[in-house]
């Protein structure tokens, strides 16, 4: 007689420690085999596009820090992006320098996260802890800069709030100096990890095909073999004048775009930013960082779609102005909602331990994703 | 790669009159205007023709134009074979607000237009899984983003502060 079997269905979530936030994942299951996942998403949603409605222009940017909470420089930056391009506002030299290096160091920072939550979610904890503290020097650095440590409210519409501190160039450059050498006893401890590759490699494969139709973007398209990076695709900022390489996924661990690749493009990623911030370090130039914050925001009417690299992929900031001094409609195009999306195809077929190795290396911020 | 208007000379020589505008009175990039129950068509032309390739759609977003009483809807399009991208834009009725879905073209758009439906209550005909996104999925009081939205005063018997 045969063995009456039957699927079922199991809750992944709401509050679960590897949903790096509030996500409740609807797992079908046949065996240990998943068959479907369906992710519910809007626990943590607090409104931001309607807010955003009844503010004025200025007074959006504190909320943009709280959309990816991982990587608050990188959503100013994007607003600032929009706001200038709809404004046509040329911002100084100054202003620029210090903005790619606040984005780039807020990166390290976003993957050192991203590496050290997923080496933890996979059982190793170790790494998790050297990751931490490396971060804690970045936000050491953002705290000396404006005074916060997540939330900045530093990159302002047309300049800073205010200049880098006297001592920040100088301890941004010790700060390199250490890194590198922890960025290589990270790799050791984990990304050549046998144990490590064994859980990560020829999981989740994701084929570039399916990428570019779900729109994903960031390390994960990346990590699919594709070259895709707004900072060199569509420049903006000042990063057309500093020299970095893009890194792709080669699967040289099992399959082009599978877990690990995701995961070792983020790593690489880390030693390309280090390098854009000590160009950026040699060439700052002096000025004033405030001269070009318009007084009033008024823009016309009209649209504008703005967008940079966060950590974790594009992201837009799509504004639509009627003429008044708060926006008619703001949409934002978070990177983390596109990704998620592409989960169910990746965990089609794997083991229910499989999917907590995939979660992680989509490296989903559910701030962003709720909005 | 091409620019705008020619991409709008394609789409007006194939499609005649579901083309409706091409609008440059922008301050960034123009838009082009097409009728709303041909979106699907046009968007898998743009998608499949060898000459636009559009294989990626960035972003899309439904505003409500409470003014010429018309609910929108913005598709951000990108070629990462070609290189470039427009903005197409459609309008519906507020009070039959009814477009063809475009997740058949491309999978990414499943996500973008159930938060339309969540937010503006735009019906995307042919959608796999049109349901409420970041709203619960019992919330009654309508469609939060559109311009005469009430906040309730009652969820499912709580009093909701604001």
């Amino acid at each position: 007689m045969a063995i009456r079997t039957e699927e079922m269905v199991l809750n992944m979530g709401p509050q679960h420690p590897s949903t790096h936030g509030v996500l409740r994942l609807e797992l079908t299951l046949e065996g240990e085999i998943v068959t479907n996942v369906i992710p519910h998403i809007g626990y943590l949603h607090r409104c931001f596009e309607k807010h955003c409605e009844a503010m004025t222009y200025p007074q959006i940017v504190p909320y943009t820090d709280r959309m990816d909470y991982l990587a608050s420089m990188s959503n100013e930056f994007g607003y600032a992006v929009a706001m200038e391009k709809l404004l046509g506002i040329e911002v100084p030299e100054r202003v620029q320098y210090i903005r790619v290096i606040m984005a780039e160091l807020q990166r390290i920072a976003s993957h050192l996260v991203a590496l050290g939550t997923y080496g933890a979610d996979i059982g190793a904890f170790t790494p998790f802890l050297f990751c931490f503290r490396d971060r804690e020097k970045i936000l050491n650095l953002f705290e000396i800069t404006c005074g916060a440590r997540l939330l900045y409210n530093y990159i302002w519409v047309g300049g800073l709030s205010h200049d880098i501190h006297p001592d920040f160039v100088r301890k941004t450059r010790e700060f390199i100096k250490e890194f590198r050498p922890n960025l290589k006893e990270t790799n050791d401890l984990l990304t050549h990890n046998r144990i490590f590759i064994d859980r990560t490699a020829n999981v989740g494969i994701l084929p570039i095909e399916t990428a570019i139709n779900f729109g994903v973007s960031g390390p994960n398209l990346r990590g699919s073999g594709m070259k895709w990076d707004i900072r060199k695709d569509d420049p903006y900022s000042v990063y057309h004048k500093f020299d970095f390489d893009i890194p792709v996924g080669d699967g040289r661990n099992g399959t082009v775009g599978d877990s690990w690749d995701r995961y070792f493009v983020r790593v690489q990623e880390m030693e390309e930013s280090l390098k854009i911030i000590e160009q950026a370090l040699d060439q700052l130039p002096e000025g004033d960082v405030t001269s070009a914050i318009p007084k009033r925001i008024k823009p016309v009417v009209g649209n504008v779609y703005g967008r940079v690299e966060n950590p974790r992929g594009e992201l837009g900031y799509f504004i639509i102005s009627d003429g008044s001094t708060s926006p008619y409609r703001v949409k934002v195009r978070a990177p983390s909602f596109v990704s998620m999306q592409v989960l169910n195809e990746l965990c089609k077929g794997h083991m229910v331990a499989d999917v907590v190795a995939i979660l992680g290396s989509i490296d989903i911020v559910l701030g962003e994703i709720d909005r | 790669m091409k620019n705008a208007e020619e991409i709008f000379q394609i789409l007006k020589n194939k499609f005649q009159d579901s083309v409706l505008e091409f609008k440059t009175d922008q301050p960034t990039e123009p838009i082009i205007i097409v009728q709303a129950l041909e979106i699907d068509k046009i968007c898998s032309f743009l998608s499949s023709e060898d000459e636009l390739q559009f294989n990626s759609l960035v972003n899309l977003s439904g505003v409500d134009e409470i003014k010429e009483n018309k609910l929108s809807v913005y598709y951000h399009l990108e070629s990462t074979i070609h290189r470039h991208k427009i903005l197409l834009k459609i309008s519906t009725s507020r009070e039959k607000p009814e477009v063809p879905s475009v997740v058949e073209v491309w999978q990414g758009a499943n996500w973008h237009e159930r938060e339309a439906y969540d937010m503006f209550g735009i019906i995307f005909l042919n959608h796999p899984d049109l349901r409420r996104i970041l709203m619960p999925y019992d919330w009654e009081a309508g469609y939060p983003l559109r311009k005469d939205y009430e906040n309730p005063e009652y969820y499912q018997g709580m009093k909701v502060p604001y």
